[in-house]
């Protein structure tokens, strides 16, 4: 299990103590959101839905790559990766 | 050249350049197509046209009609330029945190400014205009999110015009806003030339947004759900303000091409594709040109300082 930093929206640092990067350990993107939700339990019903999925408005990178064209929750990551929240946001 | 009975043929059929030279990657081919090109400056020409039309035609729009939309800047530029050749009056909700040549061209044709609150983006754009738009049935809502005539104009010109000069494609880069660009070209692509990959690039704007009071507050347009967006693009990723930056000078500086910071993060998407496949011909898409990025100091001075400083602007 490698530590993986996640960069966090400013919607989602109050219920993890204000912080914008935390480091999580996991092999797979769905360990790092599991180890986050046990860290910071508030975060937990933002990011997922009652089955366990992502929801619908998060969208979560590996490295910047949206990872819903990746592996979705099974996507790998090592040491080094980064991973990044954002709330999707209308441009145009 | 024959003469054109109007300002509304230019829109389209915009010049695709081969910009190669910025390729990480001496096999692959990086092809810039100019939507800047078109006469109130961006690709959002194209799907104002066609939104416009379609309402005339559906006769939802007469002389003297009252339009109301969400826009960061360019659609709500080209409606503009529309409005006034169709005698419309045209009100655009603006975030207060877009440039002010943005602002000073909505002025120039005549669209009335509606102020909404930057700490919200886009988002809070959307919202205050589907609410007056409710306040007011008799103002025209053309809702370029949810609006069919967005990427179908994309999937009648944008995309046709693509296969025709580049046969050769293999893929296909443009950012996510509405997603009607990538929505229409990629429908087009994939339907013609399934193996064509189609990728999408966005700026982390949902990073700062302040006004989000938690993340069901987030937006998708109806636009990407009911054009599948899920199933059609291949890929998708965040471009920084530093990195779009970097990008959008070394098109400027090394193609003499002078675009906004958004055909930037297009091309650094592009260049990302162009260092993991072995050979290939990758066309992005340049929304804009960089007039009206002017005020921001984007294309001089320290380029982490105007990172920061573009990271507080909505530029997509």
């Amino acid at each position: 299990m490698s530590t993986i930093s996640v960069r966090l929206p400013t919607v989602l640092r109050p219920a993890a103590n204000g912080q914008s990067v935390v480091s999580v350990g996991g092999s797979t993107v769905g360990e790092v959101v599991d180890g986050l939700v046990s860290d910071y339990p508030g975060l937990g019903a933002n990011l997922l839905d009652d089955a366990g999925a992502l929801r619908k408005f998060v969208n979560v990178y590996v490295n910047d790559e949206d990872i819903r064209f990746l592996d979705k929750l099974d996507t790998a990551v090592a040491a080094g990766d980064d991973v990044t929240i954002l709330p999707a946001v209308a441009g145009g | 050249m024959p003469v054109l009975s109007s300002i509304t043929e230019l829109v389209g059929n915009t010049p695709v350049v081969d910009v190669s030279q910025l390729s990480p990657n001496p096999d692959v081919r990086l092809l810039a197509k100019l939507e800047m090109q078109n006469p109130a400056g961006s690709v959002k020409d194209r799907i104002a046209l066609s939104m416009i039309r379609d309402a005339e035609e559906q006769g939802r729009l007469t002389p003297g009609s009252t339009l109301i939309e969400p826009s960061s800047g360019n659609t709500g530029i080209a409606l503009a330029m529309l409005a006034r050749l169709g005698g419309y009056h045209l009100k655009i909700v603006l975030p207060e945190n877009v440039t002010m040549e943005r602002r000073a061209a909505l002025e120039a044709f005549g669209a009335e400014i509606v102020p909404s609150p930057a700490a919200e983006g886009s988002n809070g754009a959307v919202r205050r205009a589907e609410k007056l738009a409710g306040e007011h049935p008799d103002w025209l809502f053309l809702y370029q999110y949810g609006n069919e005539a967005n990427p179908r104009a994309h999937y009648r010109t944008t995309g046709p015009e693509i296969l025709r000069d580049v046969p050769d494609l293999t893929h296909f880069v443009a950012g996510l806003g509405t997603s009607g660009t990538l929505m229409g070209v990629g429908s087009y692509l994939k339907e013609h030339r399934p193996d064509i990959k189609v990728i999408a690039v966005e700026p982390p704007s949902g990073e700062r947004v302040e006004g989000l009071r938690s993340l069901d507050d987030g937006y998708v347009p109806p636009v990407f759900d009911e054009w599948d967006g899920m199933e059609l693009l291949d890929g998708k990723r965040i471009v920084r303000p530093l990195d779009s930056l970097r990008w959008t000078r070394r098109l400027v500086d090394e193609a003499g091409v002078f675009a906004g910071p958004s055909s930037g993060a297009a091309l650094c998407g592009a260049a990302a594709v162009a260092e993991r496949i072995d050979e290939g011909v990758i066309l992005f898409i340049v929304c804009d040109g960089g007039w009206k990025y002017l005020s921001t100091g984007a294309y001089s001075g320290d380029l982490e300082e105007m990172a920061a400083k573009l990271d507080e602007v909505i530029y997509f």
